[in-house]
């Protein structure tokens, strides 16, 4: 019953809706399209955001090795990338999309306008974390006698990566949505399932089913994410000890007194560190 | 050793143009820590990104070594720029890297084996006192262990120059004191020529051998500090030393009262050989004593220095008292009724000194 629904769901469209032991078999399979499309996409986006990010921070006026011209070739076309509404690019990428992989439904088809705008998307955000980088630290590193590849590898995206991973986060999330939107032109996934069954046969069970899908999907990336930034930062990760120490001490306040002391008597110590 | 040779900077072109550093001449010898001070705009952050060549002067020449570094070419500057340590008023310590590794990376960028590099990161922490911090990520240490790491990080290529660009600003005054003892310490132990650029006065007479007065591009006063500090008419001498009101001048006013029948007289070490009982000896010539009304005085690279504003009894010839203290190695001077413009007249050349940037 459920085959016969899935391979002709406009057609056989009543009334009833599916009942909740045959949605896993409609849902499960969607996810697993869904995460494909969206791990493939981030695959390139990333392979092409880092160093179109990096260019517009390097070529850019006050960058580590300045080429306006360049850089407002790239800016501009990066900036066209961002403008067109995902629908619309899509769509306007249709004769694109059947060159570079021979079709224009499925999977493969919705990768490429998704990697396109991923790609956009992503170069802007490892740009501005670039840009987020302080300058001194900039400077430290050049009047140490660094290259400018230097400067970019080991102060500029080393200090920069949990604002990238941050960054990445929000574009993965980004890039879930667009995998529904995708859908409705029938890439398969979580969208497509939402759009045929939810929105064409008014299934509230199915589109109850995605909406908690989607919900629970962003909430682990979001978690995942929260999780590298926090990995990536040191002054993030040893708090958590610290204020653990915290709560001990303030669970018994008699062990409280020694942790003051302890601290106190350090204190002088670094003073006379200071002579010497 | 670093010399700058007529080093001109200018912003701009045409009728914009502005120039911040006007043929400016000055040499730090091997062992020697040169404060550059100024009020904010005089430019001593464009003398210290001229001197890494961050930025390259307008004209003028900047020897390191004997080596002009403005006439490199970009590659070689990178190379000629490690002949150069320099610490910054922000420690610039990378925020995901420890003491270690961020004193570590400039030997890593020159290409140094792992094996050295560990040995020099030890020897260097060590040098600062920071042997034990060695792990710590910036954030775990105080502003004044960041910029002894700062400091570590200037010292791993063994340049011959330390350039400290506002390196003890925004420090609590321990953690001044600490900075200061440490750069004087290498200063004699490294032989290091060190171009002290600030605007705090209490840290350029605690750290400098020679000072240098910058203003509008261009040095209008240097000398040796000591030398600056017994010169009573140097303006330079003057704000290291600030004076302060004293009892002098609020009697002043009185019409009646022992005020009206002294004289008061501005006193202030002119030279090495004052002893340190000077008031009682120059009482006992007199045959007199004479009043104290307030005093500023220290010992700055073991030399007596300051100024002190006495009150000597009305009878007394002016003449007598001027020899008396002038025997001494003092300089002396009446205060005359327009003491309180002078006073005023004094404070406004402090002023544009102390001017917090």
């Amino acid at each position: 019953m459920s085959t016969h629904v899935l391979a002709s769901p406009v057609l056989t469209a009543t009334s009833t809706d599916l009942t909740w032991a045959e949605i896993p078999a409609l849902v499960l399979p969607a996810l697993g399209d869904t995460l494909v499309m969206v791990g493939v996409t981030m695959a390139i986006v990333v392979a092409l955001g880092v160093p179109l990010g990096v260019s517009l921070d390097t070529l850019g006026p006050g960058g580590l090795t300045p080429r306006p011209v360049l850089h407002r070739v790239i800016s501009a076309v990066v900036s066209v990338g961002r403008s067109l509404p995902f629908l619309i690019l899509m769509a306007a990428l249709v004769p694109f999309t059947r060159f570079v992989t021979g079709t224009n439904i499925g999977i493969p088809a919705a990768v490429v306008p998704m990697a396109l705008a991923g790609t956009a998307f992503f170069s802007r955000i490892v740009e501005n974390s670039l840009r987020s980088v302080p300058p001194s630290l900039v400077r430290v590193a050049r009047a140490s006698g660094a290259s400018p590849l230097q400067v970019l590898t080991s102060v500029k995206l080393s200090e920069a990566v949990p604002s990238i991973l941050g960054g990445l986060t929000i574009n993965t999330i980004a890039m879930i949505e667009y995998s529904a939107i995708a859908g409705t032109i029938g890439a398969g996934g979580i969208g497509y399932v939402a759009v045929t069954y939810g929105y064409q046969r008014f299934d509230h069970n199915v589109m109850i089913t995605t909406i908690v899908v989607l919900v629970a999907l962003v909430a682990v990336v979001q978690a995942l994410g929260d999780a590298a930034v926090r990995a990536t930062t040191p002054h993030s990760r040893r708090r958590v000890p610290r204020q653990r120490r915290a709560g001990t001490s303030g669970a018994t306040p008699s062990s409280s007194s020694p942790t003051v002391q302890t601290s106190a008597s350090a204190s002088p110590k670094e003073l006379t560190d200071v002579h010497h | 050793m670093i010399e700058l040779r007529s080093l001109t900077k200018t912003y701009g072109e045409g009728q914009h143009a502005t120039t911040v550093l006007d043929s400016l001449d000055l040499t730090v010898s091997p062992g020697e820590i040169t404060a550059v001070v100024g009020p904010s705009g005089a430019g001593k952050s464009t003398l210290a990104a001229c001197v890494t060549l961050l930025e390259r002067p307008t004209s003028g020449a900047v020897l390191v070594g004997g080596r002009d570094l403005t006439a490199l070419p970009e590659k070689d500057l990178r190379e000629a720029r490690r002949g150069i340590g320099t610490v910054f008023q922000a420690d610039g310590l990378l925020t995901r890297r420890t003491a270690a590794q961020n004193v570590e990376l400039p030997l890593k960028h020159l290409g140094v084996v792992p094996a050295q590099r560990r040995a020099r990161v030890a020897e260097l922490l060590e040098r600062v006192g920071l042997a034990d911090k060695a792990h710590r990520y910036p954030h775990e240490l105080s502003g004044g262990q960041r910029q002894r790491v700062g400091i570590a990080r200037a010292l791993a290529l063994r340049p011959s120059v330390l350039l400290s660009d506002e390196a003890t600003s925004g420090l609590d005054p321990q953690a001044t004191a600490s900075i200061v003892a440490l750069l004087k310490e290498l200063r004699d132990d490294l032989q290091l020529a060190v171009l002290f650029i600030t605007h705090e006065m209490d840290t350029v007479v605690a750290v400098a051998d020679t000072v240098a007065r910058l203003d509008h591009g261009r040095i209008v006063e240097h000398g040796a500090l000591v030398d600056l500090l017994h010169t009573p008419s140097s303006p330079l001498g003057r704000a290291l030393l600030p004076r302060r009101a004293h009892a002098g001048s609020i009697a002043e006013d009185g019409a009646t009262g022992p005020a009206t029948q002294r004289s008061v007289w501005v006193v202030s070490h002119a030279g090495h050989r004052v002893p340190a009982d000077w008031l009682v000896r120059a009482s006992r010539a007199l045959g007199t004593d004479l009043e104290l009304l307030g005093a500023s005085l220290s010992t700055v690279a073991g030399v007596a220095v300051g100024h002190a504003v006495i009150g000597a009894p009305g009878h007394l010839d002016d003449d007598d008292v001027e020899a008396a203290l002038i025997g001494l190695g003092l300089h002396a001077q009446r205060e005359e009724s327009d003491a309180a413009e002078q006073r005023a007249a004094a404070r406004t050349l402090e002023q544009p000194l102390e001017v917090v940037a």
